[in-house]
């Protein structure tokens, strides 16, 4: 069922389908062609891994003419989200992760 | 229309007419929306102001009534109070998948340079996730008015705009 959690832990399990994401979270609302440009997964491929991330909700995939344009849904991860991390730990939690980032900027310098 | 920037879509244990409820009586979204709630009389054409239901000066969001089809399609224009000429298009639409009720939103036909893409992208995830949990669970998730809630921004709209 689509809002079975265990198919978005499943979805997310996996490298490729996270770039998947990642490429949707950099432009939102690709084709099928579009995401397959920039690497070397086979058309067939990206296509099993769309229809995981579509059952897991991760991806929505709006029709527009002959067109399947496919947009990130953060909505299941957020729902996770919420379930562990509450209203007063959030500030905390992304305090540190802030933290994590700056460092992580500086690294780079 | 152009194409949608945002497409969000959760699946919620409910009703079609419960969730338009949801979205469109002020009351019931203060619950989930950090205190906000959508004040209008939703007819075609209308203004409709997103506000701070404790105190209806705030206005978070303002725009005008696109279509208002109960309890299917609601599309609103939707911008700014502070900056009205960059507006976009939110459509809310339910519908039935198996026993439960798909709600999409849809944010979309932003103008060029509009700095709304920025201010909403975090903050719509967090506003349906919550009312999700209201819904099914009767818990609502008050993420939001820790963070200050704006127009449909999980942030208080002047750290949207620095930097």
């Amino acid at each position: 069922m689509v809002t079975d959690e265990e198919n978005v832990f499943k979805a997310l399990a996996d490298k490729s389908r996270r770039q998947l994401l990642d490429q949707l979270r950099e432009k939102n609302g690709l084709s099928l062609g579009e995401l397959c440009e920039g690497h070397d997964m086979s058309r067939q491929a990206v296509t099993k891994h769309l229809v995981l991330l579509e059952a897991a909700n991760l991806v929505v995939a709006v029709k527009r003419g002959r067109e399947k344009l496919h947009y990130l849904n953060p909505v299941p991860i957020n729902d996770i989200y919420m379930r562990w991390i509450g209203k007063f730990e959030q500030d905390r939690v992304q305090t540190l992760h802030n933290l994590k980032e700056a460092l992580k900027e500086n690294d780079h310098e | 229309m152009s194409k949608p920037e945002f497409v969000y879509t959760t699946y919620i244990k409910s009703t079609p007419e419960k969730v338009w409820e949801a979205i469109v009586n002020p009351e019931f979204a203060a619950q989930y929306w950090g205190g906000l709630g959508i004040v209008s009389d939703l007819k075609k054409g209308s203004k409709w102001r997103l506000v701070d239901t404790k105190d209806e000066s705030i206005v978070k969001c303002i725009g005008e009534v696109v279509e208002s089809t109960p309890p299917e399609r609601l599309t609103l224009t939707w911008a700014d109070p502070s900056n009205e000429a960059d507006v976009s298009r939110v459509t809310f639409e339910i519908g039935l998948s198996g026993d439960l009720v798909r709600l999409d939103v849809i944010h979309g036909d932003f103008k060029p340079g509009s700095d709304m893409l920025e201010k909403i992208s975090g903050g719509w995830p967090l506003v349906l996730s919550s009312l999700k949990s209201l819904l099914e669970t009767g818990k609502s998730i008050d993420v939001l008015s820790v963070k200050g809630g704006s127009c449909g921004s999980s942030q208080p709209l002047k750290e949207a705009k620095a930097g």
